[in-house]
């Protein structure tokens, strides 16, 4: 499948895990971005070298992943794009630190701890966010998003962005597909018809942009979106979610957890 | 560029995500005050449409290798740096959530580094100011190629200072930006050549499309008939008055010519008509020789330097609009 063939799939498949009558998927949007800022903001606080620490923040991903009944393994997928740059920033740290960790009992050259453990919270960030957007949908996630005050501009420019994100992702599809068919050697789209091809897309692309302002004239648009989806209420058990996970994730944070368990199991 | 979650600390995260909220409150009072109800279903479909592109490689011929297009430039030249800064928030955000290109928590810091340095440094300090003169395909291709170079290598500068003041990397500053700043060059200079090859397209089928464009035709040129007689008489003045004293007592060629024949710089005349003639003359001439009656003063040169060149602008002028009067009468 093309690029974009994968990207338009990926979207669709979102959406409809996102749909599911999954319990997890009715929790309260606003809870669950709440949850996942604030898991990845301590995920990212953890010391370079508390690599220990760190792991117990699996804790939240590995229960929510099993109760979600979520693949693990698409998850990961989306890391090819965040691994590189995570990569490159890390794989430097042994090089130029060269102090020593106990992690346990071994010792080892904290560059190499401070690499795993950037790598690990670049892992743990995608699995969080993959989490949500699993979960959750785009509707759903501006909503919570109006609820933290977040203008509806901003809010509306999401929506519909992302409405329209398909149907353009399509046109490229379409396009670069009757290209490649007349340039079957070659890889990608040559310097002469970057400007033409890209731009006559561009120009269809105003012109649909008029005709939907049109449309919402005739619905009624003055300006202003009224309204942007059903009002979902917190219930008593979004509020349990959070209360208990948040606490959880605070508890992991304070307390080294991973270590007490190994140094019980491991007789010290 | 996109930033993960991973490379920022909270502290630094939390001060970008500060830093972008108040260009976006900023960003989002223009477009209010524009009042143009159109533009949001526009910067909808536009911020798709910079999506939707961002997927398609782009040959870089010689390489091998391909590259992409300039959200942040684009958008700003289509509809503005305020809106094109908003347009760009919903872009990062949707890749960040679908794609896991970027980070919800590192969103902050990925605004500031792609959409603020690409809409408002890309828009504010090049595209506007190369337009204001008029729009022209050479300022299109220059204004988009040095826009993407200026606004990756500012996005790939402040990934290394943010990278670096979250205690990430051991990498020392100057190794991590000797690393980073010449990458993003090649790759600004590339979207660069994208971005100017598409907003060229634009520019030779609907130039209206692009930011800042005025239609030449009906606009009232930027050099009225009033603006080019005002340059014109100051610089008039500055050349006769000014540097009508730096003149060359040397004769001209012409008299240079004549001095060689007849081994004097005027040739001498006689007859009754010539004495009438220079009496006439004599009565007549304001400044004689370039100087006041009786008088050599500097003064009197740059004086009648000034008086010549107005005269000459005052004829030129005057015979223009006899030609203009006398053709409209005949249109007429």
């Amino acid at each position: 499948m093309s690029k974009i063939g994968s990207a338009i799939y990926e979207i669709h498949h979102m959406d409809t895990i996102a749909s599911r009558e999954q319990w997890v998927n009715q929790i309260h949007p606003l809870v669950k971005l709440v949850l996942t800022i604030g898991y990845i903001a301590v995920t990212v606080s953890f010391h370079k070298y508390n690599l220990v620490g760190l792991i117990g923040m699996l804790v939240y991903p590995l229960s929510m992943f099993l109760l979600a009944d979520l693949s693990i393994k698409d998850s990961i997928k989306r890391l090819r794009i965040v691994l590189p740059l995570v990569c490159f920033v890390g794989i430097w740290n042994p090089f130029f630190d060269h102090t020593f960790v106990f992690l346990g009992d071994v010792c080892i050259c904290g560059g190499v701890v401070s690499m795993l453990t950037l790598m690990i919270k670049g892992l743990f960030s995608v699995l969080a966010s993959y989490l949500l957007i699993a979960t959750t949908s785009i509707e759903k996630i501006c909503y919570a998003l109006r609820l933290l005050r977040v203008p509806k501009l901003v809010v509306t420019q999401i929506l519909l962005t992302y409405r329209y994100i398909t149907l353009l992702l399509g046109e490229v599809n379409q396009m670069t597909q009757a290209y490649a068919l007349r340039a079957p050697n070659q890889k990608g789209i040559h310097c002469k018809a970057w400007g033409s091809l890209t731009g006559q897309l561009l120009l269809r692309s105003v012109d649909r942009a008029n005709e939907v302002y049109e449309s919402m004239l005739l619905r009624g648009y003055q300006g202003e979106f009224g309204y942007l989806g059903p009002q979902i209420k917190m219930r008593k058990k979004d509020w349990l979610f959070f209360l208990f996970w948040s606490s959880c994730i605070i508890f992991v944070r304070m307390v080294p957890i991973v270590t007490i368990i190994g140094n019980f199991v491991g007789g010290h | 560029m996109h930033m993960a979650d991973a490379l920022v600390a909270p502290a630094v995260a939390g001060t970008m995500y500060v830093a972008s909220t108040a260009a976006a409150a900023y960003s989002i009072k223009k477009v209010r005050l524009e009042n143009d109800p159109k533009k949001i279903p526009v910067m909808g479909v536009m911020g798709a449409f910079v999506f939707a592109t961002q997927m398609i490689n782009f040959t870089i011929p010689g390489t091998g290798s391909s590259g992409h297009l300039c959200g942040g430039m684009l958008l700003s030249a289509l509809v503005g740096p305020t809106a094109g800064f908003l347009t760009m928030i919903g872009v990062l955000l949707i890749q960040c959530l679908l794609f896991a290109d970027g980070g919800l928590l590192a969103l902050g810091c990925n605004i500031w580094n792609m959409a603020f340095y690409g809409c408002f440094i890309g828009a504010l300090l090049i595209w506007k100011p190369m337009m204001k003169s008029g729009m022209s395909k050479a300022k299109v291709v220059a204004a988009s190629i040095l826009g993407c170079v200026l606004t990756l290598q500012l996005g790939a500068f402040s990934v290394t200072l943010e990278t670096l003041a979250s205690g990430i990397t051991e990498l020392p500053f100057v190794a991590f930006v000797a690393t980073m700043q010449p990458i993003h060059l090649a790759i600004g200079f590339v979207e660069g050549l994208i971005t100017a090859a598409v907003l060229s397209f634009v520019y030779d089928a609907r130039p209206e499309l692009l930011y800042g464009y005025e239609n030449d035709l009906t606009k009232e040129g930027r050099f009225t008939f009033q603006h080019t007689i005002a340059i014109l008489t100051v610089v008039a003045m500055l050349i006769g008055g000014g540097l009508s004293l730096l003149a060359s007592s040397q004769p001209d060629g012409l008299e240079w010519s004549i001095q060689k024949l007849t081994g004097s710089t005027e040739v001498a005349s006689s007859g009754e008509i010539y004495e009438i003639a220079a009496k006439i003359q004599d009565q007549w001439a304001v400044l004689p020789d370039y100087a006041f009656h009786g008088s050599s003063s500097a003064l009197g040169t740059s004086f009648s330097g000034i008086v010549g060149a107005c005269i000459v602008i005052a004829v030129c002028v005057g015979v223009c609009y006899l030609f203009k009067f006398f053709r409209k009468k005949r249109i007429s």
